[in-house]
């Protein structure tokens, strides 16, 4: 599959890799960071941002009728800032100072950076914020998009349902958000530590249109965001089974490195596994 | 006595420049202050919540982001204490153009007890950056403030007592700029009452009784909390050398910590705290619990009285 929009000509799994790249070299650099959840979601941002799924110009990121993105689970920020830079919204350059005093990548996103559309790092907040954005486009009789990540430990937080609830009373077809379903959470798996099954049952009986797909898919992100598009009169999820660390065999599914620091052989090994194109590194 | 409480006179003058002004509207299902009634008037211009605060503010944040001005109202205790996240990250940290109005603070809320008396809500938002604080004194201040309100750029927060009281000021000649104080008798050497909210009228109640004692009292109103006018207070310090705060707030961490904040670094003066004092509300009659925690006239001027006498030891 190759690149739309763009006159490159890298498969959107190299840039994968390019970015998973990036998401580990930040964290290495940055002495932590949040690589697993970072990792798993990489094809998500992929997709969103160089498949032509998300409407936005990087030479003019506020852009008023842009489709917006909200990264809900703040702590996947290098993923976003990967993408972000790769995009030219600001120079690559910048990726070695995510966490450093002064940098404008923040350990969570912060509004104030280039291409972020909404402050985030709390968790359950981005979808109430969307609701927002998507109210704001019907008023000005908008026809854009926005896209909203969360992850699966997040839904335990009951602001996510509020935002659900709203979402679907307010019939907000122009919502498409993602559940990043790595079944892992800081502390143990998502159903140990707190259940949060059916997943689909429960998105439903909110009111959403909702599909289940494999998030490390393309083919399959692109076609599901297709029929969200394709669907009115109500929002849609889609929720995405991922893996924790997806790229790196020694931090998939391993618990461990939902939040720490790479050492050198780490950092070493994982770059040999993701073996990034020379050309996009 | 204007006959409405003063957050109704808010709330319906907010709705009156709604033409003049173009905001839009994140409304909960509370009838708090009369805004509600916007929704009905508007129906383009707002977005149904229904009861989720967190949600509201969250909302509201999606909204501003996209450029327009928010305007949404609840309790008070419900968006500092409930929704105090969503205010600080989402709305005043990106300094979002929100408009905020929480009513029931203070303990003239009465009846309404612990759960919807806000009586620390300007300790919370005094520490939060880029937030803005103001506080009408009565129908006249709540009409000029709302316009204020609504040209304000930015995190803004507009503390609303519960009930109706006699307008104090005169709507000819009352001047109100945001983050300046007003001075409200301008006379007097002896000591400053500086007051912010409904309190002013028994500021002034409370200077009438000094002056038979032979007491020069100035009185200043305070209606922004936050970002305070710095140099009024100091001005005040260096004329009279003696401060009585008064508020409708805990003594913890309101106007009285504000003052006091400005002055140990700057002009340390003898100070007396008028407010809640550090106890919650309960339901009650309220000047019941105005006497309880010694925030009537008289226990004014038993404060000032007290620091003036200590001057003369000085």
């Amino acid at each position: 599959m190759q690149i739309k929009q763009t006159e490159q000509t890298y498969s959107y799994e190299e840039i994968a890799r390019a970015v998973r790249y990036d998401v580990i070299d930040m964290i290495f650099r940055a002495e932590m960071g949040h690589p697993g959840s970072s990792l798993s979601c990489v094809e998500i941002l992929v997709a969103l941002y160089f498949g032509g799924i998300l409407r936005v110009d990087p030479d003019n990121p506020d852009w008023p009728e842009r489709d917006r993105f909200v990264l809900s689970k703040g702590h996947a920020s290098p993923t976003l800032y990967s993408v972000l830079s790769r995009r030219g919204f600001f120079p690559r350059e910048l990726l070695s100072t995510f966490r450093k005093t002064g940098s404008i990548l923040t350990a969570y996103p912060d509004m104030s950076t280039p291409g972020i559309d909404m402050e985030s790092g709390s968790l359950g907040n981005g979808l109430s914020t969307a609701v927002g954005i998507a109210m704001s486009s019907r008023i000005r009789k908008l026809d854009n998009y926005v896209y909203v990540v969360m992850g699966d430990g997040e839904q335990q937080e009951g602001l996510i349902w509020e935002g659900a609830m709203s979402a679907a009373h307010h019939h907000l077809d122009h919502i498409i958000a993602f559940v990043d379903r790595n079944r892992l959470q800081i502390t143990g798996t998502v159903e140990q530590v707190m259940r949060i099954s059916p997943l689909e049952e429960k998105w439903r009986s909110f009111g959403w249109n909702v599909q289940t797909i494999d998030g490390h898919s393309f083919d399959e992100i692109f076609a599901a965001v297709e029929a969200a598009k394709a669907h009115r009169g109500s929002p849609s999820v889609i929720i995405a089974d991922t893996v924790k660390g997806k790229g790196v065999s020694f931090m998939e599914n391993e618990l461990s490195w939902h939040r720490r620091e790479i050492t050198p052989e780490e950092y070493r090994q994982a770059m040999e596994e993701i073996h990034a194109p020379e050309e996009l590194i | 006595m204007s006959n409405l409480p003063v957050r109704m006179i808010f709330g319906q003058e907010v709705i009156r420049l709604a033409d003049e002004f173009d905001y839009i509207a994140v409304c909960g299902d509370t009838k708090c202050c009369s805004f509600e009634d916007f929704g009905s008037l508007y129906p383009e211009r707002q977005v149904s919540i229904g009861i989720a605060e967190q949600n509201m503010l969250g909302v509201a944040s999606g909204l501003a982001s996209c450029g327009h001005k928010v305007v949404l109202s609840t309790y008070s205790t419900f968006i500092t204490l409930r929704a105090c996240e969503q205010l600080r990250t989402y709305i005043c940290h990106p300094k979002q153009n929100v408009l905020v109005m929480g009513t029931h603070s203070g303990l003239q809320s009465g009846s309404e007890g612990v759960s919807h008396t806000a009586i620390e809500d300007i300790a919370i938002l005094r520490a939060i950056p880029n937030m803005t604080i103001i506080q009408p004194s009565d129908g006249v201040s709540a009409r000029i403030l709302a316009r204020k309100a609504l040209e304000f750029n930015g995190p803004l927060y507009v503390r609303l007592p519960f009930d109706a009281v006699d307008d104090i000021n005169c709507p000819d000649t009352y001047q109100v700029e945001i983050g300046k104080a007003n001075w409200i008798k301008r006379d007097g050497r002896d000591v400053t009452l500086i007051a912010t909210g409904i309190l002013l009228m028994r500021a002034l109640k409370a200077a009438q009784l000094l002056e038979q004692e032979g007491i020069h009292a100035q009185v200043m109103e305070i209606h922004t909390l936050k970002p305070l006018d710095r140099e009024a207070v100091l001005q005040a310090a260096s004329e009279t050398g003696a401060i009585v705060t008064i508020e409708d707030h805990s003594v913890v961490g309101g106007l009285g910590g504000a003052v006091a904040e400005v002055l140990a670094v700057e002009r340390p003066t003898p100070m007396r705290f008028i407010g809640i004092q550090d106890c919650f509300a309960r339901s009650g009659d309220a000047e019941a619990l105005y006497r309880a925690n010694r925030m009537t006239a008289a226990d004014i001027v038993a404060a000032a009285k007290d620091l003036v006498e200590a001057k003369k030891c000085r």
